[in-house]
């Protein structure tokens, strides 16, 4: 190693208290709230609560766990994550596939294909698909939330160039040993395919627990929200004249803002249970679909 | 070897079938759906007896009040994301990359990559509890230089910049990545050539580092070109309010209103529908730059 010269010692210096500050900026206000939602609601009322918990306390969370409507929301969310992500990972390898194959195999390959694409590029909008919705007779049923998102011409296509990149020979050698479409895909391809597979599934679960407009144009009853589309009506919107009076009686007990920061840290607490294990594969993911071509 | 073909395709169409019925349902129909842009559409009557009357909805369109202004809006806050959600991680990828600490480089990137996994609602009661004028701990951070409290989701003058700011707060780690992974990928025998001509960390950066880059960053913007007319639907809806309609009420969040709220389904599809067009067409002109300067196909 040649020695540093000074200027690029400096340099050094002020690049690394330069990066850390940004990445602490990212995480304080989070930090802060974390912090609000573990004090006390007249110090946090006062505006005392800066990094730390002032006056330790549970009372926000013990509260927000016993209110039903959060969770019935947890309960929503946690049915809309599961049969969304089977169902969603199931149709996605069923298309991506056939699209992984030539021509030659699939002589209408292009069609399919840009049957799926034209999807990506023009949309009904929100009426429209709001009232397919009705009429299909999915409004206030939770296959309102699952089956509009399933087929994600992203995640297709990604699995797809996955599955494109597999070397030819050891299909053909399961061909000629009698293995049809079915068990190549099942006993070759997906074991194969696992590092797309995992990076699918997180884009998957991530998207179907921080989807909240749906829950709440679809969902007529209150019951019926998912987790985060009840956040959104009681953190964001609140409304008085929707609220009843048990609610306010409550909120001026555990004084909204702590109680409200304890529901913003459950509601993120299961992204920051498998973060750590989610990003490794976010990365990959992100790198596979945005640096090819 | 036409029927057998086709027999041996079979079980591939087979597999098609769910992906095929589900976007049939739930994208297609919808498309269609379209066509009560050009009705008076009348719910109890259905797209099928609801009177057509033409460009009637979308004559109104252009002549109501705040249309020019929603369509500013979008525009000015979704060019402002645009060039900060491409400037910043450029500039941060340069950075990290001459860290040479495996560990502190990857926690750095853990650390500002996460807000990227929270939804706008969780973030969106975060902003609003800490850029409260009263409570939040922004103004009282900012209170000791002796500003005087910002009321910044309230008031119209510094609502779009927030909305930027806090945009490129929740995605600029995104885009970090991407940069990164496009700085590992250049060839190491560059920089060990310049070196031997002499050229410093800096020449290295502009002579190496940035053509290198080049490629990534043509297709990155190029690509955010189809995205001019969406400023951020679920960002906007979490965070604005009656006050700051004038400057940060943007097309989507126009049509949820109009649409949904007050129920003027005809006009909100047209709406709807406009954005699309133009969406579109910004989608398929991006597509050929992005052919013709990076060499890259979407579709």
């Amino acid at each position: 190693m040649h020695k540093l010269t000074a200027s690029r010692r400096v340099f050094l210096i002020v690049n690394y208290i330069l990066l850390s500050v940004t990445a602490i900026a990212c995480i304080l206000p989070l930090i802060n709230v974390l912090a609000i939602s573990f004090s006390s609601s007249s110090a946090a009322a006062a505006g005392y609560v800066k990094l730390w918990p002032v006056d330790f306390t549970i009372d926000s969370y013990k509260f927000a766990l016993t209110k039903h409507e959060f969770l019935d929301g947890f309960l929503v969310s946690l049915k809309r994550v599961g049969l969304g992500y089977a169902i969603s990972m199931v149709v996605s390898i069923l298309i991506a596939y056939p699209l992984s194959k030539e021509k030659q195999v699939l002589r209408s390959r292009n069609i399919y294909a840009w049957f799926f694409i034209v999807t990506m590029l023009f949309h009904g909008g929100l009426i429209p698909t709001y009232m397919t919705i009705k009429s299909v007779g999915l409004l206030d049923s939770l296959w309102a939330l699952v089956l509009p998102s399933t087929v994600s011409v992203f995640n297709v296509i990604l699995l797809m160039n996955f599955f494109r990149e597999l070397p030819k020979e050891i299909e053909e050698a399961a061909n000629m040993d009698g293995s049809g479409h079915w068990r190549t895909l099942w006993s070759i391809y997906l074991p194969l395919s696992m590092p797309s597979v995992a990076t699918i599934t997180l884009f998957i679960v991530v998207f179907h627990w921080n989807s909240w407009f749906d829950g709440l144009i679809y969902m007529n009853s209150t019951t019926n929200y998912p987790l985060q589309s009840y956040l959104q009506t009681i953190i964001i919107n609140v409304d008085p004249s929707t609220a009843t009076t048990n609610d306010l009686l409550d909120m001026s007990a555990i004084s909204d803002r702590t109680f409200k920061a304890a529901q913003v840290f459950l509601a993120a607490f299961p992204i920051l249970i498998v973060y750590p294990f989610l990003q490794k594969y976010f990365m990959k993911g992100l790198v596979m679909g945005s640096v090819k071509g | 070897m036409g029927t057998r073909n086709k027999l041996k395709s079979l079980p591939l169409h087979l597999m098609l079938l769910p992906g095929v019925i589900l976007t049939l349902v739930f994208s297609y129909i919808p498309i269609m759906g379209i066509v009560i842009a050009f009705q008076k559409f009348v719910p109890s009557k259905g797209i099928f007896h609801s009177k057509w009357i033409g460009f009637d909805n979308f004559r109104y369109m252009l002549d109501m009040p705040n249309f020019t202004s929603v369509v500013w809006n979008t525009i000015f806050i979704a060019v402002l994301k645009i060039i900060a959600g491409l400037v910043i991680p450029i500039i941060f990828a340069l950075l990290l990359n001459e860290v040479s600490g495996a560990l502190f480089k990857r926690t750095i990137q853990t650390t500002i990559y996460f807000p990227y996994f929270l939804s706008w609602v969780i973030l969106g009661g975060i902003l609003i509890d800490i850029l409260s004028p009263s409570s939040g701990i922004v103004n009282q951070f900012l209170g000791m230089f002796g500003v005087k409290p910002i009321f910044f989701l309230g008031n119209d003058q510094w609502f779009p910049f927030t909305l930027v700011l806090t945009d490129t707060w929740k995605g600029f780690g995104y885009g970090t990545i991407v940069y990164l992974a496009a700085l590992t990928g250049i060839d190491q025998s560059l920089y060990e050539a310049a070196t031997v001509d002499g050229a410093g960390r800096w020449k290295q950066m502009l002579n190496v580092t940035l053509p290198g880059m080049l490629p990534i960053i043509t297709l990155m913007t190029v690509l955010s070109l189809g995205n001019v007319l969406n400023a951020g639907f679920e960002q906007v809806f979490n965070l604005y309010s009656p006050m700051v309609y004038s400057t940060g009420d943007i097309i989507d969040t126009f049509v949820y209103r109009l649409g949904l709220v007050e129920a003027q389904y005809g006009v909100a599809t047209a709406v709807g529908l406009f954005k699309s067009i133009i969406s579109l067409f910004l989608i398929v002109i991006s597509n050929k730059l992005a052919n013709r300067y990076a060499g890259y196909r979407i579709f």
